[in-house]
């Protein structure tokens, strides 16, 4: 059996949690200060998550740039590949805020959100 | 918003909340990564998507006057607020007034590092302005100096973008910043951080060629053979904020010159009665949700001495 200690990232207080593992599998997960950061535990080992927060190009709205996010966490790997699709990304209408742009962004199962009202 | 908002709900019937910026929401607009609203909305919120939450019920008070591209350069102990706002200078009396002019950041100037004064050489929020508000990538190779979390969250923001970020240094021998932030924007992209190292030298004559780095000891001073160099054509400086006061300063209020804060017997007050300072400008804070919270003290405060000084008219 395997133990690592990570540092949980759901809160500001940054529990240090103590993870056993077997091979690729959380077999025991300890330190965490609540059950978010079991769950933080698990994935990170297993398939670690993140929110991808970045911009698009905006036109013709008063602003360049539109602040955007993943609607759900994806795999890390994952990130590069959004990346390159979000740079060609253009929004030229009014948007509110939590509306989506691009639906299943990279068949991650996450849409692209803004996260900025323009009218 | 939130000191406006507690106003309100206090009992105060004419609020006039003045933004130098286009819009309302101050440095969140750019503060695009998530991490806010933990504790006050019990989720996790982007910057904007914090701010959003806070116009949307300011512009549904209609007793709240918002006016944006609105410059306050003069306040008196009388509580005169004089504004610019294009074309033309709007003076203002009133009867209480809160102050939530945040902070600055501390230069390169500030740090005293030694070297050439080339271009490339950027306050980390600075940078985090021009690329996401402005769009534009101030460099392509970046050294990052203080660990402070503006610098390391836009360590993770220039790699998105496709920079290079060769290293954090930091004089000190723990993060400034959150520990979360050290594993999501560094040990997510493999970025080093070394502690206990300094800027010796920045080099460059038009723009940022590179910088000498050194170890310190315990006393801050350089140790002797440990001296060596990256090359980099951006230096960002994220070596802390300083609370903005000159506004009370130039009205009179006493302030603490070491922290630039107000000094006063109760949270949120200075030492001229009816004028309160909320969020970072009363005190540098690492949470907006605890800036929320402080904004509106200092709202029910002022809604309070309103009370107070009507009773005695």
């Amino acid at each position: 059996m395997n133990t690592k200690t990570i540092t949980c990232i759901e809160c500001p207080v940054g529990c240090r949690i103590g993870v056993d593992m077997e091979g690729c599998r959380v077999v025991k997960v300890s330190g965490n200060k609540c059950p978010k950061g079991e769950k933080y535990a698990i994935s990170e080992i297993e398939n670690p998550m993140r929110v991808l927060t970045t911009t698009v190009a905006a036109e013709g709205l008063g602003i360049r740039r539109l602040p955007i996010r993943t609607s759900a966490p994806i795999s890390k790997a994952n990130i590069p590949e959004v990346m390159r699709v979000i740079r060609s990304v253009k929004v030229s209408r009014p948007v509110r805020v939590g509306e989506s742009i691009v639906k299943n962004v990279c068949g991650t199962g996450a849409d692209i959100v803004v996260t900025r009202s323009v009218d | 918003m939130a000191a406006a908002i507690s106003a309100h709900e206090s009992g105060v019937k004419d609020i006039l909340l003045l933004e130098r910026d286009l819009y309302l929401g101050g440095l969140l607009n750019q503060c695009i990564h998530t991490g806010f609203g933990l504790t006050y909305f019990k989720e996790t919120l982007t910057g904007p998507e914090y701010a959003s939450r806070f116009v949307e019920r300011v512009r549904a008070i209609p007793s709240i006057e918002v006016v944006t591209r609105a410059f306050a350069v003069r306040l008196t102990g009388e509580k005169t607020v004089d504004y610019l706002i294009p074309g033309h200078m709007v003076s203002v009396r009133a009867k209480a007034v809160v102050m939530a002019t945040g902070s600055r950041e501390r230069t390169r100037e500030m740090a005293h590092i030694a070297g050439t004064r080339p271009a490339g050489i950027f306050p980390a929020g600075l940078a985090q302005r021009l690329i996401n508000i402005e769009g534009y990538l101030p460099g392509k190779n970046v050294v990052i100096v203080g660990s402070g979390d503006i610098g390391l969250i836009m360590a993770r923001r220039f790699k998105l973008e496709g920079a290079e970020v060769k290293a954090v240094i930091e004089i000190q021998p723990v993060t400034r910043g959150l520990v979360r932030n050290v594993v999501q924007c560094l040990d997510d992209f493999g970025i080093p951080l070394y502690f206990r190292h300094k800027i010796a030298h920045i080099y460059g004559k038009d723009r940022v060629e590179g910088v000498d780095v050194v170890r310190v000891d315990e006393e801050m001073r350089e140790i002797e053979g440990s001296r060596f160099s990256m090359g980099c054509d951006t230096l960002l400086v994220s070596v802390g904020l300083i609370p903005e006061n000159e506004l009370i300063e130039m009205a009179g209020a006493e302030l603490d010159k070491k922290s630039n804060t107000p000094v006063s017997g109760r949270m949120n007050e200075t030492s001229l009665p009816g004028i309160f300072v909320c969020g970072n400008s009363y005190k540098v804070y690492d949470i907006v949700d605890t800036v929320s919270a402080c904004a509106e003290n200092a709202g029910r405060m002022a809604a309070g001495y309103l009370g107070k000084v009507e009773q005695q008219v």
